[in-house]
């Protein structure tokens, strides 16, 4: 015991004085935060902007259409040509000109509107400007029905399903993509950390096997104990790591955020008003499917899914880093691990990709229980199901039960065998490995 | 003399090749034992078998009298033929976590490093990383780390590979003193020369089995076959090589002396003595050299392994 604390302090010392691994604990969160603040910069700069658009109207029909708007400011041209337009619309810099010719019919002349621009016009300006002019087309053929535009608003109505489950309660729109996109990100906080701390357990091993110390240390310790030791101290790291990555990108986010002026508190409001304090507003629609969003979110077993989380999480890891020591004992150097490389990511992959595409749409469809239970894939597809609770309308208890003691048979079972390659491997010099090989030495005593 | 390990019958297999058939040594307590065989013999295996690193597929290992248990490693110090340090870590850190590995305390690990950084002169290396030390200087760190928790048995694989002579010369007298204050010693090396100069037995393993084995004194008086190197002045040396010839079995010698004597090398005949030899000799000229023919261990090893 007192020599399996040795290795897991040795391990994690190594790992956490590392200089590498120091640069990207410290760097990762700076380079996170500033490229958030980049995109969110950009875009204010981008709506910063004020672009302009002339307006060349040679009809009746559009007169004080244009006017300022958040998108753009329009400017009046009359009574100039088109070429002329054109030019000075140039020589100005401005974003763009809306031609709208001669006519009397209106329909004829919305048709033979134009806009000319330098380069293709953003989504958003196009958007607005056919809609001013979809609004003035309409107004007038309106008018020529004799129709009043208050009675046009009587005939418009804004459709909503409500949705209630079978026990009577209140259901949200996306409520389900809501809950897989919170157990979705466990599930992939799990695979992102499998597959990088994995892969340090591995060259960890695969270091020890090229500097040759192996030898001097399994003759003091059991080689069980070390490559725990390692898989242990190697994930104490990790998480050290994870910690520092999420508190300081965190603050810094907030640092940067309330630098550049943008309200973080606003947001904190807003997520912070109470139930009572939402009644007392004058309740609208969308502030009840806000209210309806923070019940469901309350009512997600935090406590079953944190505590699964961590299980899944722990026994997970454990069994695919076992998987990587294995590996790292069986070469000699790192090119060689490709071969066995793709077979450790595959049961991931699978898990992530049947996790978005299949749970998101059916948490507890055929697919999505057999990818919960099949333990290779359970730690990352269960957590995506789990939000959705657990008994009742939630994951079955026997399917988590079940889930999880496949996984500990699992666990048992693959320590056991990488155990015994590693035993072997890590005194192998020389020889590229191969599947049979491997299986030989699982028959050495 | 009690023995300090004793090895029964041991086999050990990895899948069919035989690695190990059916060994069996007894290596007697404060010697120095050198394990000698041609490459690939299976003395690795053995000397991982005793650091339980593998196990014997039959047959079983008694360490100080009791069946070999994990509890022995502490009493073991293993400098393996293949062995290495971790780079990036420091020389006087990885030397304390070395010890500790095999049972001692920190307190005492650093006492005895501080013993041992001192007698070896290399002290000052204590906060070096131990990529910036060259090849003969993390051997001695690694003997170090050896012999510092002052095991019953040592094992030295090729001991030697990696020292100047000097300190090849530092670590032989290391070992023979820790000889000396009671430890036994394993000892496996392809240099014959070391091998007279170090051990009290030895044993030969070649393809797996145990060939030879005993006190290296007791097996070079089975090897020793009645063979002399003589010189001497004679008249006519032609003659007298011709009448030699007709009584023993008579080569030329090589070794080095002062005037051009004939030399000979002459073996002798069942029911000769070398007195009756040098009593022939004297009537034929000048005696000027008379040495018997010890075999050496390296002609032990060549002619053992040749002979199987």
């Amino acid at each position: 015991m007192d020599k399996l604390l040795l290795i897991i302090k040795r391990e994690y010392m190594a790992k956490v004085r590392n200089k590498s691994f120091i640069v990207l604990t410290v760097l990762s969160p700076i380079i996170i935060v500033a490229m958030i603040a980049l995109v969110v910069y950009l875009a204010k700069v981008n709506s910063e902007e004020k672009r302009i658009v002339a307006v060349l109207d040679e009809s009746p029909f559009f007169s004080h259409q244009f006017t300022e708007g958040t998108e753009a400011s329009y400017i009046d041209f009359s009574n100039i040509s088109l070429e002329k337009a054109i030019d000075s619309v140039h020589a100005a810099g401005y974003y763009g000109l809306i031609h709208i010719p001669e006519g009397d019919k209106i329909d004829i002349v919305a048709d033979k509107i134009q806009f000319y621009t330098k380069e293709s016009p953003s989504m958003d300006i196009l958007g607005s400007i056919e809609g001013k002019i979809e609004h003035k087309v309409r107004e007038f053929k309106l008018q020529a029905l004799h129709i009043s535009p208050e009675v046009m608003n009587e005939l418009e109505s804004n459709y909503e399903m409500r949705i209630v489950n079978f026990s009577g309660e209140k259901n949200v729109k996306g409520i389900s993509e809501l809950k897989a996109f919170i157990g979705g990100g466990f599930g992939y906080l799990i695979m992102m950390f499998i597959i990088i701390y994995g892969a340090f357990v591995m060259r960890s091993v695969i270091e020890e096997k090229t500097t040759r110390i192996i030898e001097v240390i399994i003759s003091s310790v059991r080689p069980f104990q070390l490559m725990l030791g390692k898989i242990l101290g190697t994930s104490l790291a990790g998480i050290t790591q994870f910690v520092i990555w999420i508190i300081s990108a965190g603050l810094l986010t907030y640092g940067v955020l309330s630098v550049m002026g943008i309200e973080v508190d606003a947001f904190h409001n807003q997520a912070n008003i109470s139930p009572e304090a939402m009644e007392t507003f004058n309740t609208t629609a969308s502030q009840d499917t806000i209210q309806l969003y923070v019940n469901e979110l309350v009512k997600i077993p935090w406590g079953t899914l944190i505590i699964c989380f961590l299980l899944y999480f722990s026994l997970g890891y454990l069994i695919y880093s076992s998987i990587y020591a294995a590996i790292g004992a069986a070469v000699d150097n790192e090119t060689d691990t490709q071969q066995f490389m793709f077979p450790v990511i595959t049961p991931l992959m699978l898990g992530i990709y049947v996790g978005f595409f299949s749970v998101f749409e059916n948490p507890h469809g055929p697919i999505a229980v057999a990818f919960s239970l099949f333990p290779l894939t359970s730690p990352i597809v269960m957590m995506m199901r789990l939000p959705s609770g657990v008994g009742g309308a939630g994951v079955p208890w026997w399917q988590l039960i079940t889930s999880i003691i496949f996984l500990i048979m699992t666990f048992l079972f693959i320590v056991w065998i990488a155990a015994k390659i590693y035993r072997v491997g890590i005194l192998m010099y020389g020889k590229k490995p191969s599947y049979k090989e491997i299986y030989k030495w699982l028959k050495y005593k | 003399m009690a023995n300090l390990l004793v090895a029964q019958n041991v086999s050990k297999s990895f899948g069919d090749y035989t690695a190990l058939n059916n060994v069996s040594l007894e290596i007697p307590e404060g010697t120095i034992f050198g394990l000698l065989g041609p490459n690939g013999a299976g003395k690795t295996t053995f000397i991982r078998i005793i650091n339980q690193i593998t196990y014997p597929d039959t047959g079983k290992v008694i360490f100080n009298g009791e069946d070999l248990k994990s509890e022995h490693v502490q009493m073991i110090g293993y400098l393996p033929e293949e062995r290495g340090l971790y780079k990036s870590m420091k020389v006087g850190e990885q030397a304390l976590y070395l010890a500790q590995l095999k049972g001692m305390s920190k307190s005492e690990a650093q006492k005895k490093l501080k013993y041992w950084f001192e007698r070896l002169e290399i002290g000052d290396w204590w906060n070096k990383k131990v990529q910036e030390l060259s090849k003969g200087m993390a051997q001695k760190i690694q003997f170090v780390v050896t012999v510092l928790h002052e095991p019953k048995l040592l094992i030295f694989d090729e001991p030697f590979s990696g020292f100047d002579p000097i300190n090849a010369n530092l670590i032989k007298d290391e070992i023979l003193r820790l000889k000396e204050n009671g430890s036994t010693v394993i000892f496996s090396t392809h240099r014959m020369e070391s091998v007279e100069e170090l051990c009290d037995h030895i044993a030969l393993i070649n393809k797996s089995n145990k060939i030879l084995d005993g006190k290296l004194i007791d097996i070079k008086r089975d090897f020793r076959n009645g063979t002399y190197e003589v010189g001497i002045e004679t008249a006519n040396p032609d003659v007298l090589k011709k009448e030699l010839a007709t009584k023993f079995t008579v080569t030329k010698a090589q070794f080095r002396s002062l005037g051009d004597e004939l030399k000979l090398r002459i073996q002798l005949q069942e029911g000769h003595t070398a007195n009756d030899l040098l009593m022939y000799l004297t009537t034929q000229g000048l005696v000027t050299h008379f040495v018997e023919v010890i075999p050496t261990a390296n002609e032990i090893f060549i002619e053992t392994v040749k002979r199987n």
